[in-house]
């Protein structure tokens, strides 16, 4: 048998009719995850052709992204400011319950970001197809599951078939060797690749993550790590399964158990590279000689290790128009810029790993005076585990807002902005023009840069914060 | 969905690379339950000021951009989110293909399922088509050409099932359900 990678593995495993130079393959979907922004027209489709979905055992439903954070407003003490978000979260509500779909709304204790909550339930499993109207689907390949995000159109599909129209993407193997200094957290790591791949390097491929530093990482860094697989234009990112996968899984609510364990373990352990298997392309990584990092411009490409200065390009207009927009200068040092917000929290970084990081950094600190500080948990179980732990009071004692769990300053949808022409520091995964409000500049970095920068007010070296 | 086979227009020509979604509609339009009306809130923040007054110099608000269905953009244009709502933007303003050299894989997928022809040709084709904005180009899908007015033609690759479908009207829902049977078959064999 020749050697296959473990996407190769994953792909047909889950041909339902495999691909022709005249048709896709019909591709199975194993877990469909959906929410209230990318759902409402394909419902519609659904009702108007008289559908039913498929296999409501297999689709889970939540609401993040434009439900508010502020708990009065999410909980109906006050109506949510904004009409249409409210209309949305009522119609996906009605959708669920017309069609049999298994919704984790707003009053639910497991609901949460959509890509926090799949894994911490443990409906993500190993070796599975996992689809969501949303490009952070990626962030399942952690556990070794094809992860991708799709279109409202292809959520139709899937409601109705289970199944996706998809041509083979190629791979692409990013192998990274060597420790993270103290400081570099994944964030940093995965900055770094898509800096060196840049935002469409990735296109049409399936990364793989390989080599010590990946395996040494946890299933929270790995999740980080696959989650902005699309930042680089990747379809999907994925780490092999191994123990520290296993061991995450086991026990999870929604887990197999008992000898449905042993058997669904047993076909984990096949989902590996073979020793020879081809990539269609590698690059190599030296994790040791990497600093925290952080974005200067307004793609996730444009970064730069925290003490250096961003770069010149004399003559790139492109380059130029992004300094523009962010009011930031060709050879200006990173370190010492002011900024006015930090956002710790999405689907990238606000699992509890995250907050822990950046409580340490904020404990016994006080945010600099005028940083607005706002930290929103991945989910409602993350909340209630942070707040048993006293996270957040380490959190309000800093002087930040402590939210109810959503995509929040993520993306402005939901009523959490940052003002116009404001820096924030975000933990977030985009920093495109207007992501986080109209005119907003947007600078990614890690839980622990974030947290630092809060307390100086300043682009900061979070390493100068650590115990 | 009407087929599709000739696309001829002039070029509105918007030269930036890494045009993401995020820029084609923002986030705050999403939270619109229909497919309908996006049109007017493409590139929103780009097309308006703060106060909502039309930019001036923003090439969709030139009058020479009036009636153009043909949109020629930077390298990777439509990375960044899923959202399908920006190809919807796209054909609700009257745009029908979009042209660079590379364009986002979700973006693409969503563009060929709503019938606006993602059109990926060579960086001289390119380089020329954004040097010269506003020509007359003919995108003929039958025989994947785009034809400069000089009488270049240049190729561009198009997935064949989605040719197929666009050049033909046919409906990829409609044959994923014709599945069914190999779905069926499939669930059985794998314990699904």
């Amino acid at each position: 048998m020749t050697a296959t990678t473990l996407f190769e593995k994953i792909w047909r495993a889950h041909e339902v009719v495999a691909e022709t130079p005249e048709t896709p393959a019909v591709l199975y979907v194993d877990l469909h995850l959906t929410h209230e922004v990318t759902t409402p027209q394909a419902f519609a489709v659904l009702r108007e052709r008289g559908l039913k979905v498929r296999r409501p055992d297999r689709t889970v439903g939540t609401m993040d992204h434009s439900t508010p954070t502020v708990a009065d407003e999410l909980y109906g003490r006050v109506p949510i400011r904004l009409e249409s978000a409210a209309r949305q979260v009522r119609e996906f509500e009605k959708n669920c319950a017309e069609f049999g779909v298994e919704l984790l709304g707003i009053d639910h204790p497991d609901r949460g970001i959509v890509h926090v909550i799949g894994p911490e339930l443990g409906v993500t499993q190993p070796g599975q197809t996992i689809v969501c109207g949303d490009s952070h689907t990626s962030t399942h390949g952690a556990f070794g599951s094809l992860a991708f995000g799709i279109g409202t159109t292809e959520v139709g599909q899937v409601l109705a078939t289970q199944c996706l129209l998809q041509r083979k993407p190629k791979t692409l193997a990013v192998n990274v060797e060597g420790a993270l200094g103290r400081g570099v957290t994944a964030k940093d790591l995965v900055l770094a690749i898509i800096q060196r791949l840049g935002v469409g390097g990735g296109t049409g491929s399936v990364i793989e993550y390989r080599g010590a530093t990946i395996r040494a990482l946890s299933m929270d860094e790995r999740m980080t790590v696959c989650n902005m697989s699309i930042e680089a234009g990747a379809r999907a990112g994925l780490v092999a399964p191994d123990e520290t996968t296993f061991a995450y899984v086991k026990g999870r609510p929604r887990a197999p158990a008992g000898a449905a364990w042993d058997a669904a373990l047993a076909g984990w352990k096949t989902l590996v590279t073979d020793a020879g298997a081809r990539f269609d392309r590698e690059i190599s990584l030296d994790a040791a000689r990497l600093a925290p990092m952080i974005t200067y411009g307004t793609n996730p490409g444009m970064s730069v290790a925290l003490d250096e200065t961003i770069p010149l390009r004399p003559g790139d207009a492109i380059h130029a128009k992004a300094l523009e927009y962010m009011g930031l200068e060709p050879g200006q040092r990173m370190l010492g810029q002011k900024i006015e917000t930090v956002f710790i929290g999405s689907c990238t970084n606000a699992r509890l790993s995250d907050l822990r990081a950046a409580a340490a950094v904020l404990k016994g600190r006080h945010a600099a005076k005028g940083v607005t500080l706002l930290v929103v948990p991945g989910s409602q179980r993350i909340k209630r585990e942070a707040e048993r732990e006293g996270l957040d009071r380490v959190f309000t004692d800093a002087g930040a807002e402590w939210r109810e769990s959503g995509c929040s300053m993520c993306l402005g949808m939901n009523g959490d902005l940052v003002a116009r022409g404001a820096y924030c520091v975000s933990t977030s995964n985009r920093n495109f023009e207007g992501r986080q409000g109209v005119g907003a500049r947007t600078l990614l970095a890690s839980p622990i840069s974030a947290a630092a920068a809060a307390i100086a007010g300043r682009i900061a070296d979070p390493r100068e914060y650590l115990a | 969905m009407d087929p599709i086979r000739i696309i001829r227009s002039r070029t509105v020509v918007m030269p930036r690379t890494n045009i993401d979604t995020d820029q084609i509609m923002p986030a705050r339009f999403l939270t619109t339950t229909t497919r309908d009306g996006l049109g007017q809130h493409l590139f929103a923040d780009w097309r308006y000021d703060a106060a909502g007054r039309p930019v001036a110099d923003f090439v969709l608000n030139r009058p020479e951009a009036e009636g153009c269905r043909v949109l020629v953009a930077g390298r990777n244009i439509g990375c960044g989110s899923s959202r399908e709502h920006a190809p919807w933007g796209l054909c609700d303003y009257g745009f029908r293909a979009v042209v660079s050299t590379e364009i986002a894989d979700i973006f693409r997928n969503n563009s060929l399922k709503n019938g606006l022809l993602p059109v990926v040709v060579d960086e001289a084709t390119h380089e020329w088509l954004i040097a010269n904005p506003g020509v007359e180009v003919t995108i003929d899908l039958e025989t994947s050409t785009l034809a400069l007015p000089d009488g270049r033609r240049v190729g561009f690759p198009v997935e064949a099932f989605a040719r197929y479908c666009l050049l033909n009207g046919v409906d990829e829902t409609g044959y994923l359900l014709a599945q069914e049977p190999a779905i069926r078959a499939y669930e059985a064999r794998a314990g699904k």
